[in-house]
Order: structure tokens, then sequence, then C-alpha cells
């Protein structure tokens, strides 16, 4: 039981820790706002809970891990708000989606 | 650097790592209030008075030659400065020989709250935070005195400077209860975890500002009118220095607070309990009333 806990929650830090150096490339490499908001925003909404239930997993059952519960579930409610506030910021700040396929299209035209 | 959007977000993002840094020496109230104060609602202040200044800095009419003298010079004294100062955690150093000891050892017992910062700041140190509290209603007063509270205030509800945003009120209606509930257990919790009244009034402050930004220009101030601010803000000093008078009446010291119960320890702890409120009460008035302040302006350029 011991050991499949262990595991569990090794295998959980892990996949978080890929998934936040994935967002982290993603987010210096991609080319526009929209799709570096999307490596960022989405990774982290996935990563942040997996690090925490990682931890969580390695905890005994006490009030703080109701507390990391809590941090979870605060961090599962903002966090896409965030990425969507900002998304929806940008386009009203009117900053459109770079369109790499209708720049490739005219170009074949002209 | 001429975005000052971009500035007020460097400053929120170094004071987020300031707090990590706090939090890194095991100074989790320190970090608390940095967090809060910090990255939370000074980048919402300054972002507010953005909305009335506009956004790009004009370029300077003097030459940038002196500040950077004047930076550079400060900064190699500060740097000197760190030569002499002992190594962090040297039990020598001359930090941990004076009172601390003290505190460390006498603290649990006299006051019968586990956390120290809290014992510290509300009762060992009650003189020092009563005039930071006075700090902070001078500030509000301050703002009372230069922006006004009542002006250009008219409610218009639904009506956002953001438009409107389905999503974020979703999620902003079901986030502010817990954020108001955060903050009451800040203050009431402070003399067993991190927080106290400095914190509680910061969160509470901001749960209200985001309904605000959220909801629609000036819906707050259907909920708590401009007009209380000043009063609370006062209410919040008057129960602090109150406490301290209560003492002076029973011919005991200012702020002794071994008179408010027959047992001394029982005494502190509700001394300690009512100070922190009185804290609250005025962080959380200054801070909203500054935020009214600069959000009933309209721009002016």
């Amino acid at each position: 039981m011991n050991l499949l806990l262990e595991g569990l929650s090794a295998a959980c830090l892990l996949a978080g820790s890929f998934l936040c150096i994935t967002g982290g490339v993603g987010l210096l490499r991609l080319p526009d706002f929209f799709s570096r908001v999307h490596a960022a925003g989405v990774t982290e909404t996935l990563a942040a809970p997996l690090l925490l239930s990682g931890l969580m997993l390695q905890m005994d059952w006490s009030l703080d891990l109701l507390k990391v519960l809590l941090i979870l579930m605060f961090i599962l409610a903002t966090n896409p708000t965030a990425s969507h506030a900002m998304a929806k910021a940008a386009l009203h700040g009117g900053q459109g989606p770079k369109d790499e396929t209708a720049k490739e299209d005219k170009a074949s035209i002209s | 650097m001429r975005d000052l959007f971009a500035v007020a977000m460097m400053f929120g993002i170094y004071s987020l790592l300031t707090a990590a840094l706090f939090m890194d020496l095991d100074a989790a109230d320190v970090a608390f209030t940095e967090a809060a104060v910090g990255a939370g609602v000074t980048t919402i202040l300054l972002l507010s008075s953005l909305r009335l200044t506009g956004r790009w800095e004009r370029r300077p009419k003097h030459s940038p030659l002196l500040p950077l003298v004047v930076v550079g010079v400060t900064g190699a004294a500060l740097i000197y400065g760190t030569l002499d100062i002992p190594s962090l955690g040297d039990p020598e150093a001359p930090a941990h020989q004076h009172v601390a000891p003290h505190y460390i050892e006498n603290a649990p017992k006299e006051m019968g709250i586990p956390n120290i910062v809290t014992a510290v700041l509300a009762s060992y140190r009650g003189f020092d935070t009563l005039g930071e509290t006075l700090v902070i209603f001078t500030a509000g007063l301050g703002v009372f005195l230069l922006l006004g509270t009542n002006d250009g205030a008219r409610p218009r509800p639904g009506q956002t400077a953001i438009g409107s945003q389905p999503v974020l009120r979703l999620v902003v209606k079901v986030l502010i209860p817990f954020i108001l509930l955060y903050a009451l257990y800040v203050q009431l919790h402070g003399e067993y975890g991190a927080g106290g009244g400095f914190q509680a009034g910061v969160i509470f402050a901001t749960g209200m500002v985001l309904y605000d930004l959220v909801f629609g220009d000036g819906d707050a101030r259907l909920v708590i009118p401009a007009r209380w601010l000043p009063r609370l803000a006062a209410f919040g000093v008057l129960v602090y220095g109150s406490v301290g008078l209560y003492a002076l009446l029973h011919g005991r010291p200012f702020l002794d607070y071994t008179v408010l119960a027959e047992d001394p320890v029982a005494g502190r702890h509700l001394g300690i309990l009512l100070v922190e409120l009185g804290i609250g009460i005025c962080v959380f008035a200054v801070v909203l009333s500054i935020f009214y302040a600069l959000s009933g302006r309209r721009r002016q350029l």
C-alpha cells in the first residue's frame, strides 16, 4: 500500500514537472500571444493540480491535507479564468490571433 | 521602459518574488503581508491610477545621468553596508541577543497564544503597532483630502470598464464568499497561524475591489457606501486606542491588556484580539477608500 502511494505520488510529481517545463518552453517559443497563453494556461492548469495531488499523497490525514485540497480547488477555478481573461483582454485590446495560413494563402495567390 | 502597465506588472512580480524569499526565510507573516499588500492591492491601485493618467510615460526633460549616479552611489553604499552584517542565522548576531530570546521563551506562556509574531506585534510592541495603524489612517486622511470620497461616485450597476464577462462573473461570484470568509479566518485566527489585522483588512478590501471590477463600476458602493469609510477607518483606530485608554483608566500603563480580564493571560489574549480587530477595520477602510477615490474619478488628460 505504501509502495503504491509512493509510486502514484512520484508519477504525479513527475508528470506535473514535465508539464511545467513544456508550458515554459511553449511560453518562450510559440509565435503569438494566444498560443502562448494557451501553452501556459492549459499546461499549468493540469500541472499545478498534479503537483499538489502528488504532495497530498505523501501527507498524513490532517488539516494540512484539507488546506492543500482547498488550494487545488482554488487553482482549478482561477487558473483557467485568468487565462480566459487575458485572452479576452488581448482581443479587446485589438490584438487578433496571428493567422499563418492566411498569409500562406495570400503568398500562394500572389 | 515607457509602458507603465508593464512597470506595474513588474512591481507585482517583484513583490511576489520577495514574498517567496520571506517564506524561504520562514517569515510566514511578513511573506503573507508582502503577497497581500505588495502583489495584490498595490498592483490594483497602480492599475486604477493608470486608468486616470494614461499608459505611456512621457519622455523626461532632464538628463537621466544624475539619477543614475545617485542610484549607483546609494546601491554601492548599501552593498558596502552588507559587508558588516552578520551572516544569516548567526546566533551571535545582535538581533538575536537583545530582546528576541525573551520573546521566544516567554511569549507562549505570557500571552497564551502560539504565534510569537502576533504576540510581539500586538502586545510587546503595541505602541509601535498603534503608530503603524495611525500612519495608515493618516494615509487614508491624505487620500480623503486630496481626492475626495464622494464626487463622481454615481453607481452604474452592471456597467463595467471591461464589458460583459459571463465567465469572470460566474467564477468571481463563486469565489467572493470564500475570499471574505478567508479574510475573517485570517483576522480571527491570527494568534494561531500566520496573519492578523493587516492582512485580513487587505484581503477583505480585495474581495470588495474584485466585486466592483467585475460586477460594475461603483457596485461596491451600494454594499459599503463611500461615506462610511472615513468613519470606519477612524473607528478602527478608536478601538485600538480605547483598549489602551481602558488600561490607563484602571491605573495601569497604556495598552496594558491584563486589566481586560481576571486572568492576565486571558486579558492579553482578549487585548490582542481587540487590537487586531481595530487594525483590520482601519486597513480595510483605508484600502477600499483609496480604490473608491481612484475609480470614482473620470480620466483627466
